[in-house]
């Protein structure tokens, strides 16, 4: 225990002028689901790069599977799998052409190759289309494939880079399941995302990045409680009462009060969640103001990021009902 | 389960492995030859042969070879010496499509012989070209060209010929290792291997250029190997005596020995670096 199969410190990597890693501290336990979330240019692709040996970080420290990722590359690369925002497989060759070709480079004598070429196609669910080109897979086959290919020497430490970055809301199901499955045997798994949802769905930590460092670090629960603990949502009948509604409920409350025109929802942080519900229904109705459902709830990630980071969440994927477009209230 | 494959230790089974590696390289384009027979016979076959029968018999009626000789056989050491410029753009369109979808990356983050991605593309586009060489031989044979200094001089030639197109490999390699972002750069590149064959003597004697043209002609790189070709084939030169001419085949040596030395440490370089 306390052995960690990602650890670094101080990671700094500018290009150009723009600083991709501005100090990076990270510290990912044995077998854990990591999810390195941050919007574009957060530094999360940057961070996989030095940590896979593509790219030499500028200064700070690196250790994957317990080898320093700049002097001890070779060690690194025996033991880490790669599957980068591209499915980075060979379109021409077929699906166990393609395997076969990745676990000869690893070094098996050509019989274990496409042993464990078959193994992994029927792992990944590619056996019936083991024999076409790869060009005629559906994007979600692509990226199993693209996994399957990270797998071949069943790694230490996994990244993968955005693994459903392009997909269908079907083909991100299949590549979660297969990652939950890949997670399941005791691979270590660094997963970075812009989608909130699939950090929720699949990591056991998260660490929230912008600006390429660490701006909050725990589990999802966590991170949601960091957004300022529960909300109330209420749905109005008028879209018309909203703003008063609004006017009414942050005087009464001091709070931030968000408000959504389209679904005609107000959002109210709460401390004490009943005592607060009463009150904002006697409020109303005080007003005349019905409301048409009310809600008392956790806050979502989304909330929490932008709590974090001061930015818009820049996707909150398809499979997690997102608040849309909150605004501030207009004063 | 664990298949953690360990990375060699001594000198020789290092050399082993990056040979291993290179041999896998090299197979995924021989894959890709069986996969696609038609693309690889239009790209490399089809493609010089129209050259050869458009330059030979549509144009070849008003070219007249300084010094005499018949112009098929003036013109088919420039076809070889062309297919070999062709050549570049291949490379650079392979290797720019693996950097640009992340093949390359994949590879790098492997327990791979650094040497072995850049290597086996390099014998895989070998293989292509000495292909490539042998058909648009058997087609010069068809129009009537033929060696006529004997087979000594005549594997001499065509030796000069891949040792140019060997030198191309790496000018390739390295311009798709650094333009994988630009696709329009890729495709300049490609556009540019035309204007480079007709800045030289494959198609036309320099001596018929005027003089700003020639010594631009003379000293390009191709040059030198089409006129060791010619004199080695026995071909018409197209007379054109100067110094570089005169010493056509030393400088078929040096001049892709110098592209070797500027290009194939830069390829490795990009290799080692690519990201950015």
């Amino acid at each position: 225990m306390g052995t960690s199969a990602i650890a670094c410190e101080g990671l700094c990597k500018r290009f150009g002028k723009a600083t991709a890693l501005g100090g990076l501290d990270l510290a990912v336990p044995e077998g854990a689901v990591y999810g390195l979330l941050g919007p574009n240019g957060a530094g999360k692709t940057t961070a996989v790069r030095v940590l896979a040996t593509l790219l030499r970080p500028d200064s700070g420290h690196a250790r994957v599977a317990g080898f320093d990722v700049a002097r001890q590359a070779a060690q690194v690369r025996a033991r880490i799998g790669l599957a980068g925002q591209n499915a980075a497989v060979d379109e021409i060759l077929s699906g166990r052409q393609n395997l076969v070709m990745f676990g000869r480079l690893y070094h098996l004598p050509i019989g274990a190759a496409r042993r464990r070429a078959d193994e992994l196609l029927a792992q990944f669910a590619l056996t019936e289309a083991a024999g076409e080109p790869v060009r005629q897979y559906s994007g979600g086959m692509r990226r199993r494939l693209d996994l399957a290919a990270s797998f071949i020497v069943a790694p230490r430490v996994l990244f993968l880079d955005e693994p459903t970055a392009g997909l269908d809301p079907h083909g991100r199901n299949e590549v979660w399941q297969t990652i939950r499955t890949l997670a399941g045997g005791g691979t270590t798994v660094l997963l970075t995302t812009q989608y909130l949802d699939e950090a929720d769905q699949l990591a056991d930590a998260i660490a929230v990045i912008a600006a390429g460092r660490v701006v909050a670090e725990g589990t999802p629960g966590d991170l949601k409680s960091l957004a300022g603990g529960d909300r109330i949502d209420v749905v109005l009948r008028d879209a018309g009462d909203l703003v008063p509604a609004a006017r009414l409920l942050q005087a009464r409350f001091r709070a931030d009060v968000r408000l959504d025109n389209d679904s005609r929802e107000l959002s109210v942080p709460v401390t004490g969640r009943l005592a607060t519900l009463t009150e904002i229904i006697r409020s109303l109705q005080d007003e005349n103001i019905t409301a048409e459902d009310i809600t008392v709830r956790r806050p979502t990630l989304d909330e929490a990021f932008l709590y974090l980071t001061g930015q818009q969440p820049p996707s909150s994927g398809t499979a997690a009902p997102a608040p849309a477009s909150p605004s501030s209230l207009p004063r | 389960m664990t298949l953690t494959p360990a990375p060699p230790g001594t000198l020789h089974s290092r050399l082993a492995w990056a040979i291993t590696d290179a041999w896998v390289i090299t197979c995924r384009d021989l894959a890709h030859w069986a996969r696609q027979p038609g693309a690889v016979i239009a790209n490399t076959l089809l493609f010089p042969i129209l050259i050869v029968l458009m330059f030979g018999y549509l144009l070849g009626g008003a070219m007249t070879v300084p010094g005499g000789g018949d112009y098929r056989d003036f013109l088919m050491p420039g076809m070889f010496a062309m297919t070999m410029v062709f050549g570049i753009g291949a490379t650079l369109a392979a290797v720019s499509a693996d950097a640009a979808r992340g093949i390359t990356d994949r590879f790098r983050s492997m327990p791979m012989a650094t040497s072995a991605v850049i290597a086996g593309r390099a014998a895989a586009d070998m293989l292509n070209s000495a292909a490539a060489l042998a058909v648009l031989t058997g087609c010069g044979l068809m129009v009537g060209w033929h060696p006529h200094r004997g087979a000594t001089r005549a594997v001499a030639a065509l030796a000069l010929l891949l040792l140019l197109r060997f030198a191309f490999v790496w000018t390739g390699i390295y311009l798709g290792l650094t333009y994988y972002r630009n696709p329009e750069a890729v495709t300049a590149a490609r556009t540019l291997e035309f204007p480079v064959g007709f800045l030289g003597n494959p198609f036309v004697a320099i001596s018929t250029m005027p003089a700003w043209l020639s010594a631009i002609a003379q000293w390009n790189p191709l040059s030198s190997t089409v006129s060791a070709a010619r004199q080695l084939f026995g071909d018409p030169t197209g007379s054109h005596p100067s110094w570089i001419t005169d010493h056509a085949v030393l400088m078929a040596v040096a001049w892709p020995l110098l592209l070797i030395a500027v290009f194939f440490p830069l390829s490795l370089h990009r290799y080692r670096h690519l990201s950015r």
